[in-house]
């Protein structure tokens, strides 16, 4: 199926300088919308390599691949928010992600179209979200961050990515 | 000095319930009137032990608890108590109380204070009923002479004429003299009057006694304190310093003192001058034979041993590729040497691997210990006379699968014991001996290891299950069954056992819960019943959680594993054999036996290299009773994976048990056969039609991309070359 | 510092007594019955044991009587640890040789204080 190359190169994100009241989010490109997640849950950005599917899954879940010994589910982004699935490309990469939930500190990878930028942004400037018209349904969002002239939508990765695996799964195995 | 004595408390907690199991197997091995005094001084000293550690501890409610306890054993010990079954029964319920105690204690919860009450009220009242009288309250505290203790006085005249051997007790007046000086202003007098002639002198033997003037505000008991030890070994005499009393005129109160202490002191001198011999020795000692280690550092060096497991396994690879590539080139030594190398790390690698787990393993006997308590209460309960043996505790097993094997193998004992075993009347009535027998027997097999429970019951009553399975629908009216498939009816979910198998009353729990219990620790379970004569079940489990055996195969560009455990044979599929079921479902004759055939492909719904089954591959596997034939496009090496549970990312997924990472480093799944047949049973034939269509459109799909999909099929076979000569080495 | 050989079938009993002693400084070693102390005695020379009374293979007292006949340790100090407080059952201890005793339950500051008493 997904049998393009991997890009072997992984690349770290070189820190910013964080003052008192910033929080630092990973910006990245999903249908030509700006998405942002806390950079302190990025544990690195990989390029698209191959995966090996789990049986009876739904779709978005492309399987689980090899961290170094972990096996980290592999989530495709715009599967997840019912976008179009595009071809995975040069840019396409994956962003590994610890995500908190109740039973402790799991990893998964989402699937996005392309990495974008680093942010810091005030407390203050992040606005809670609006019932907007988006793709995303406003429980996966914690709030809205305007960087100069941009919108970012800032993920709750933690609703967003637990729900995927663990409450999709248990509708679609049956 | 404070020490915070709650680091103490999980080993105290951990040797308290190792105790109560002593207590509670002693008990229940003690035969009433005529009880072994080995038998009783173990279960004594048990109580004993915790007695003592949990006043020490601060667990004044278990200590007091305890006591009773101690006390009754104590009696029993000296023989002024008999064994009366009435005592041990109460004593068994009071090891449970103590078990709830130590576990409120332990998980800092409040104990059911009125249960407790009520067991120590039973227990008080059989320890008064019988055997001595009831033994005095246990204080902590030693008083003497409380008529005086309350009484400071200004000073203190003590005589002090030790008898001859005191020296042999240990006990050195240099040093009750120097707890006395602290007390206050101490005066030592010696008489050495009562010194014999040189040749009657032994040095072992005090010749000397003292007259010791103590002044200050010290009272009766701190005095009588210090000569506590030594009260029946010399004559003292301490009386109480008068106003006008004056103190004895002694020009040279030192030197008596002098050679006193010396005399006494020559013992810790030859000690110090000994202490660098001492160190050295030290070492060489025998130390403790164990260590307590936390199972989370252990999990980590499995871990870190599953890691190299993999790396070994991909350097491996790549060393054959080598091996296969530069045959008979000029650097043919190097490569020679990079072989042995690897072989060596092999080896080394297996080895290691293998005492990592050995580490986890502990024996059965932590789980069998649990049934002689319970056979002995359901028997007594149910009014069955019931012997229980017990073999093979010494196997040993994860300590995993150990902790969660207990509770199915609790349900399938009291199967047996509910269910198998008759009534007495019934027994004899069948002409068989009064006493039923259940047996519990461990032992390795290929491995496995296979827990067996064994009763000499009536037996499944086979015409009831097929009865009601032809009710349910399970089983067609004219469908002639096997014994294997009726047997394995009684593990279907929702089966009403009531008045088949039954048991299961009031515990919620069903066969099937015991079976996928089971299937969860990659084990299954088997039963043979014959009628009349008895029931076996087998329970087979892997020895551990951590490796297994697998079969690699192949099925499109995926690669899963079947363990090995559950392949019976590996064939090449001959179409004739092939038969069409209700026009759907595919069936293949092995033999004299029509199997299942699962496409994998189908099922996992990954595209197929080839759609054509004639000439295919075929693993013939065997999960939870039931055989099928598994369709793969190729089968590659078998070798040891490291098992990675998928559930700690994700939720459980049908017909698979696990992930494992191979050596060129992708994941693969490893397949639990027993619920991929369940699974490809309970799948719509419609789905399954589908997803076929489907996948011919993306073989198409790769075909019309042939520059990427050749590139990975090119891959593909190379990495399989180098796989079958793996299975050929 | 002196050395003390430290006998209980109790795990954690040996741990408490351990740690409090190796705290004051000395030097502790563990046996968990009579028998491994008996061997560990004899290896040895320590200047103080402190040792309970009921455990298996070889019980406290008969320990005290092994330990008195060894000429080595003839004068040492031997402390018996008891939750007997009953004279009858101290003197059982006494009668084999030991210098004395602990009564259980007992604390860190109270078994300081009676090696202290011993120990100088």
């Amino acid at each position: 199926m997904s049998a393009i190359q991997s890009i072997e190169q992984s690349y770290t994100v070189v820190g910013v300088d964080v003052s008192a009241d910033m929080d630092q989010y990973l910006t990245f490109i999903l249908a030509d919308e700006e998405y942002g997640v806390d950079i302190l849950r990025v544990q690195e950005i990989k390029g698209w390599g191959s995966v090996t599917p789990i049986p009876n899954t739904p779709e978005f879940i492309k399987g689980v691949i090899n961290l170094r010994g972990t096996i980290v589910p592999i989530i495709d982004l715009r599967q997840r928010f019912g976008l179009k699935k595009m071809e995975y490309g040069k840019l396409t990469v994956v962003i590994v992600l610890k995500v908190v939930c109740e039973v402790g500190e799991r990893v998964m990878g989402i699937i996005v179209d392309a990495v974008s930028d680093v942010y810091n942004v005030a407390e203050e400037e992040m606005k809670p979200p609006p019932d907007f018209g988006s793709v995303v349904s406003i429980d996966y969002v914690k709030g809205l961050a305007t960087v100069g002239e941009k919108m970012v939508i800032v993920l709750d990765i933690d609703h967003l990515l637990t729900s995927s695996v663990y409450d999709s799964i248990d509708n679609s195995a049956k | 000095m404070s020490i915070d004595m709650k680091q103490f408390h999980q080993t105290f907690f951990d040797e308290s319930f190792e105790g109560l199991d002593i207590m509670e197997t002693g008990l229940l091995g003690l035969e009433v009137g005529a009880a072994d005094e080995d038998v009783v001084n173990s279960i004594f000293r048990a109580a004993h032990s915790i007695k003592g550690g949990s006043g020490t501890f601060g667990f004044t409610d278990i200590a007091s608890f305890t006591h009773i306890l101690e006390t009754m054993l104590d009696e029993m010990r000296d023989g002024t108590r008999d064994v009366t079954q009435e005592a041990v029964d109460g004593l068994l319920e009071s090891v449970d109380c103590l078990r709830e105690m130590l576990n409120a204690a332990s998980d800092e919860a409040d104990v059911d204070k009125d249960a407790v009450a009520k067991v120590q009220q039973k227990l008080e009242a059989i320890l008064n009923s019988g055997g001595a009288a009831p033994a005095a309250v246990a204080t902590s505290c030693v008083s003497t002479d409380d008529d005086a203790s309350n009484i400071n006085a200004t000073g203190w005249s003590i005589r002090f004429a030790p008898h001859l051997g005191m020296l042999t007790t240990g006990n050195d007046p240099a040093r009750m003299f120097r707890v006395l000086e602290e007390l206050g202003d101490l005066l030592v007098v010696a008489d050495v009057s009562g010194m014999p002639i040189y040749d009657e002198f032994h040095a072992e033997d005090i010749h000397i006694s003292w007259q010791l003037t103590l002044t200050g505000d010290v009272s009766h008991e701190q005095v009588a304190d210090v000569f506590e030890w030594v009260d029946d070994e010399c004559d003292l005499e301490i009386t109480e310093l008068s106003e006008s009393e004056n103190l004895p005129e002694i020009s040279k109160p030192d030197e008596p003192l002098a050679v006193a202490a010396s005399n006494v002191d020559e013992q810790p001198k030859s000690d110090d001058r000994r202490q660098g011999d001492r160190r050295l020795s030290k070492s060489s000692g025998a130390e403790s034979a164990s260590i307590r280690v936390g199972i989370d550092k252990v999990d980590d060096i499995i871990n870190l041993v599953g890691e190299l497991v993999i790396t070994q396994s991909m350097l491996g690879q790549v060393g054959a590729e080598l091996e296969a590539e530069e045959q008979g080139c000029r650097d043919a030594i190097r490569i020679e040497r990079l072989r042995e190398g690897l072989a060596q790390l092999e080896r080394n690698t297996r080895e290691l691997q293998e005492s990592v787990m050995r580490i986890r393993m502990l024996p059965i006997s932590f789980v069998f210990s649990r049934f002689p308590r319970m056979v002995h209460d359901l028997s007594s309960k149910m009014d069955k006379s019931i012997e229980l043996i017990i073999s093979g505790e010494q196997t040993e097993l994860d300590k995993t699968i150990m902790e969660k094997i207990g509770d199915p193998l609790v349900h399938l004992v009291r199967n047996s014991i509910d269910h198998g075993i008759e009534t007495t009347q019934e027994r004899i009535a069948a002409g068989k001996p009064e006493t039923g027998t259940v047996s519990l027997n461990a032992f390795h097999q290929g491995g496995n290891i296979v827990l067996e429970i064994r009763d000499d019951g009536k037996g499944l009553n086979r015409e009831k299950i097929l009865a009601k399975a032809r009710e349910r629908g399970l089983v067609q009216d004219d469908e002639l069954v096997p014994d294997e498939k009726i047997y394995d009816l009684i593990f279907q979910p929702g089966f009403s056992t009531a008045d088949v198998v039954s048991d299961v009353s009031g515990r919620g729990v069903g066969m099937d819960v015991v079976r996928r219990n089971i299937r969860d620790l990659g084990g299954n379970v088997e039963i043979h019943s014959e009628t009349g004569v008895g029931t076996v079940m087998l329970i087979r489990l892997p020895l551990t959680l951590a490796i297994l055996d697998g079969q690699l195969v192949s099925v499109g560009k995926q690669t899963y594993v079947v363990p090995l455990t559950s392949i019976i044979e590996s064939l090449q599929i001959r179409c004739d054999q092939i038969k069409t079921v209700a026009g759907q479902a595919h069936v293949y004759l092995l033999r004299d036996e029509y199997i299942p055939i699962i496409r994998l492909c189908d099922v996992f719904d990954v595209p197929a290299r080839t759609a054509d089954i004639d000439g295919g591959l075929m693993v013939v596997v065997e999960g939870d009773g039931q055989k099928a034939g598994l369709v793969v496009d190729d089968l590659l090496a078998q070798q040891q994976v490291v098992i990675k549970s998928l559930e700690t990312n994700f939720k459980r997924v049908d017909g698979i048990s696990g992930a494992t990472i191979l050596g060129d480093g992708t994941v693969a799944m490893i397949l639990d056969v027993g619920g991929l047949i369940a699974y490809s049973k309970s799948m719509d034939p419609a789905v399954i039609r589908s997803r076929k269509n489907d996948n011919e459109h993306m073989i198409q799909q790769d075909r019309e991309s042939p520059q990427e999909g050749n590139e990975m099929v090119m891959m593909k076979m190379n990495k399989e070359a180098a796989d079958e000569r793996n299975t050929v080495h | 510092m002196a050395s003390i050989l430290a006998v209980d079938d109790s795990a954690s009993m040996r741990q408490m007594v351990t740690f409090t002693l190796k705290g004051a400084g000395y030097d502790v070693t563990e046996a968990k019955d009579g028998q491994e102390a008996l061997i560990k005695a004899k290896s040895n020379r320590f200047s103080l044991v402190i040792t309970d009374v009921n455990m298996p293979n070889m019980d406290g007292i008969t320990l005290t009587k092994e330990l008195r006949a060894l000429s080595t340790y003839k004068f040492t100090p031997i402390l018996t640890l008891t939750t007997e407080s009953s004279a009858e059952k101290k003197q059982a201890g006494k009668a084999a040789g030991a210098t004395g005793w602990i009564v259980k339950p007992f604390n860190p500051d109270q078994l300081l204080a009676t090696v202290k008493k011993v120990l100088g």
